[in-house]
């Protein structure tokens, strides 16, 4: 067996959703940078506030997660960041996390924990809730929290812009007797594939255009949802939901259809039509919207894509305890409504794009 | 302890003085002061000013205006007290007589607020509200009064233009004091259409940042020979405070330290605040006007701003408030404010007010304020 | 920079945490080192649940240095629930919905940085209630 899975069993206990309140239309972008004529990818993406960014975004999510898991923010045993947009590039986000949500701090000196920032592009988050489960699977925690959070920055005019998001989610992994959606095994898979990166003090990325497609995206989602299914001895008919890293809505569906899952299947986990690309984030919020409506006994399989590149497919199965603690946290789909219109020039200056100094 | 008087006032017009330094100012001023009291020594000075070291970076201000005024090797030192850095240097050299240590000192408050951009002068005057609990949150010293007037339209049902008759009686008394920043009257439409600057406060609810230096001459009453005529007693000296930060007063509509220390005023001058013919009040913002008015006892609670619109305010109603331009017309160099009000008691006293001159002024009242009256010093003056 | 002075405060800014009297029962926030009312200087930490009411607010568009990059932003005064009276920003609202007497509750936000390259200091501000459940 190649699929990976823990000795002890394991599953998510909570979970907590984000999305910052600003969106901008794509058709704005378009209006300023030309292009609409060759189609806009999203309808529109999120943005956040001048006093928001990767912390404080992870913060609320984290709180969100916590209020559902109903545990002790002191019985977490690590904290873990993944973004491309962490504040410092020399201090960890994990820290101020875990102090601000009460896990680490003056009162916990007698409770030990992890904290770090991960960083894999797009699949940041779900390498820290790879990393959550083996801490519980091998029994040194009994909790762990793996957030995906990012404010992703595109360069203006550039493709990217029209889908570079904000947003992201928190999970607690904890024993399987006591979640919501219990682990049923993961399948990795990574290749050296330079499709998308920022060199150390550039402010935006580079990208390899259609290079990002089939050599990159493609080949990595597909080998490790493939993966996973095969190991697992399952059938795409065998998941009630399916979420993709999603980039834009094109290619989350194009996987989902090589693979044959149905598109009402990928609908309820695809978001970023709505709220853009969140990197980090991406996959993991739409498996928070999956949870938000799901029912006990779906199967939802999560596959997350990070350039660089490489592919994290996992197989949850909902228990009937998410019917109690979903309503404790608001719900992803009040955070995609929850939303505020600004223009270019609100954008440029919420993004930091106007020259000031 | 013996009484005390002032002998001899001076003052520099407040203004954007770009051409004169502090201590020019300050210099000026003292200066007058001594000539107007015809004396050429003092045992000390008490010089009010609060943000020299931050906008000037200049502290020790009491051996500079020292030396700079030619008193070289007397005791000299600086009183802070946030915006009422002048009416505690006031309460400094009046207790120095008082205790009977002194028998001529100088009290002079001196500001320069425009030597620095305005977001730095802003977040400067900001350090009289609480640095960690406060001042972190952006919350601008403007901003502070804006809270306390929402809430007191919120809690009275008052609009801001019932407000506008503070400003409207500052700027008319201004008109005819050459000595302030705005001498020119404005009218209703003017404070209707003024820009807002933390709402419900406009700019003119608001008291204009200006340099300046105003100076005093004290003397034990008993021992002023020829300066006796001129002479204005000090009947009473009185500090207090109340919590610094708003949020943690009891009641933030109520100024508590004003109202500590106007009673404590009005009981060492023998007086009732019916009897005080004219109160140079702490108009850094309207909303301040009105608080101060209740706690002082010159208006019920909930009915400071009714004060004004009944015209009791003016020259010639019951109670006089900013005679010569308050704060919002003559101008707010903060730390030299609260020295400015106590000239101006004592113009009127004196019966030197020109056209702004209260008839049958006996009894005068001046109250500087620090922070949003987190400090309140009251003195009240008699003829 | 003032690190070590956001660092001591960081559990009044990220938590809400303030004191409770521990002989009258009187809860402080900020913290408070003797009681206001009963003089005693026996306190203790108590972290407040960061939910209240809108006691009075205003917008800033002339900003103290440090804070020229949020401009025009709201601040206000918070009714705790359980007593005490906080002034904070107030979030995630736009001037003309923001109302005496609103049920708002605590997020963590970035209040100010020092420059590029200085530390981002993060602590409570307010916003109207989310109910999203």
């Amino acid at each position: 067996m190649s699929v990976m899975k823990p000795k002890r069993d394991v599953g998510i206990i909570g979970y907590g959703a984000y999305v910052p309140r600003f969106r901008i239309r794509a058709e704005e972008i378009a209006r300023v940078w030309g292009g609409a004529d060759e189609g806009v990818p999203i309808e529109e993406k999120a943005v956040p506030g001048l006093d928001e960014d990767t912390v404080t975004m992870s913060i609320e999510a984290a709180r969100n997660a916590l209020a559902r898991a109903g545990i002790q923010p002191k019985q977490l045993r690590a904290v873990w960041v993944g973004s491309e947009s962490h504040p410092y590039a020399v201090k960890p986000s994990s820290t101020i996390v875990a102090e601000a949500i009460g896990a680490a701090g003056r009162a916990n000196h007698d409770s030990p924990l992890l904290a770090a920032d991960w960083e894999f592009a797009c699949k940041a988050g779900t390498e820290a809730l790879q990393a959550a489960i083996a801490l519980v699977g091998s029994g040194m925690a009994d909790y762990a929290m793996a957030i995906g959070m990012d404010t992703a920055q595109g360069r203006p005019g550039d493709a990217l812009e029209y889908t570079a998001g904000a947003g992201g989610a928190a999970y607690i992994v904890g024993p399987a007797e006591n979640s919501l959606a219990y682990f049923e095994g993961s399948y990795s898979y990574v290749t050296d594939t330079p499709d998308f990166f920022r060199r150390e003090h550039q402010h935006y990325p580079q990208h390899g255009n259609r290079f990002t497609g089939e050599p990159a995206y493609f080949d990595h989602t597909l080998h490790a949802a493939r993966g996973l299914m095969d190991e697992l001895g399952y059938q795409p008919s065998d998941f009630a939901y399916a979420i993709f890293h999603q980039p834009n809505v094109k290619f989350p569906q194009t996987a989902a259809r090589k693979l044959g899952f149905a598109p009402e299947q990928i609908a309820p986990g695809l978001l970023a039509g709505k709220i853009g690309n969140t990197y980090s984030g991406a996959a993991m919020l739409g498996a928070t919207a999956v949870l938000d409506i799901a029912k006990p006994g779906d199967r939802i399989l999560l596959c997350s894509f990070g350039s660089g590149a490489g592919s994290d497919a996992f197989s949850w199965v909902v228990t009937d305890k998410i019917l109690e603690r979903r309503g404790r946290a608001p719900k992803t789909a009040w955070y995609v409504a929850r939303r505020e219109v600004i223009d270019y020039a609100l954008y440029a200056r919420y993004r930091g794009k106007l020259v000031m100094n | 302890m013996q009484s005390v008087s002032v002998v001899g006032i001076g003052q520099t017009k407040v203004k954007e003085h770009w051409d004169r330094s502090l201590r020019e100012l300050a210099v000026q001023a003292i200066l007058g002061a001594m000539q107007d009291a015809r004396v050429d020594h003092a045992d000390a000075l008490y010089v009010g000013n609060m943000l020299s070291g931050e906008l000037t970076a200049q502290e020790n201000l009491g051996a500079l205006i020292a030396d700079a005024v030619g008193l070289r090797g007397i005791e000299a030192l600086k009183v802070e007290a946030a915006c009422g850095s002048g009416g505690a240097a006031l309460r400094a050299g009046y207790l120095a007589i008082a205790s009977g240590e002194y028998d001529v000192v100088i009290v002079a408050g001196a500001e320069k607020l425009t030597e620095s951009s305005n977001c730095y002068a802003t977040a400067s005057l900001a350090m009289a509200a609480d640095a960690d609990y406060e001042a972190i949150h952006g919350i601008s010293f403007v901003a502070l009064n804006a809270l306390l007037m929402r809430r007191y339209m919120h809690e009275y049902d008052l609009v801001p233009e019932d407000f506008a008759a503070f400003s409207i009686n500052a700027h008319a008394n201004a008109a005819h004091n050459p000595y302030a920043m705005f001498p020119a009257p404005i009218t209703l439409a003017q404070y209707q259409r003024a820009r807002p600057v933390s709402e419900p406060i406009s700019v003119m609810d608001s008291a204009p940042m200006g340099d300046g230096a105003a100076a005093l001459v004290l003397m034990p009453t008993e021992r002023l020979n020829g300066n006796r005529n001129r002479a204005v007693k000090i009947a009473a000296s009185a500090v207090a405070t109340d919590a610094l930060a708003l949020h943690a007063r009891r009641d933030p509509l109520w100024f508590g330290a004003v109202e500590l220390s106007a009673k404590k005023a009005y009981a060492q001058a023998g007086v009732t605040p019916q009897e005080i013919d004219l109160f140079e009040v702490h108009d850094a913002f309207s909303i301040m006007s009105v608080m101060s008015l209740e706690a002082a006892g010159l208006a019920e609670r909930g009915r400071g701003a009714y004060l004004a619109r009944e015209g009791e305010i003016g020259i010639q109603g019951r109670v006089p408030i900013s005679t010569m331009g308050g704060l919002k017309a003559r101008g707010h160099p903060v730390g030299a404010t609260g020295v400015y009000q106590a000239v101006e008691v004592v113009q009127q006293l004196r019966g030197e007010a020109g056209k702004n001159q209260v008839p049958n002024a006996h009894i005068g009242m001046a109250q500087s304020l620090g922070g949003v009256a987190a400090n309140a010093v009251t003195h009240i003056f008699v003829n | 920079m003032d690190l070590a002075r956001h660092w001591r405060l960081k559990d009044q800014r990220y938590r809400l945490e303030g004191t409770v009297c521990a002989e009258c029962g009187a809860k402080f926030f900020p913290p408070r080192q003797v009681c206001t009312e009963c003089k005693s200087t026996n306190l203790k930490p108590h972290e407040f649940a960061g939910r209240g009411e809108l006691y009075s607010f205003t917008t800033v568009s002339a900003p103290p240095s440090g804070h020229e990059e949020f401009v025009p932003y709201i601040v206000g005064m918070v009714k705790l629930d359980e007593g005490p009276l906080v002034e904070a920003q107030i979030t995630d609202v736009n001037p003309a919905d923001v109302k005496i007497g609103q049920r708002v509750e605590m997020v963590t936000r970035k209040l100010r940085a020092y420059g590029d390259d200085g530390v981002i200091v993060y602590g409570y501000k307010f916003r109207p209630i989310v109910n999203g459940s």
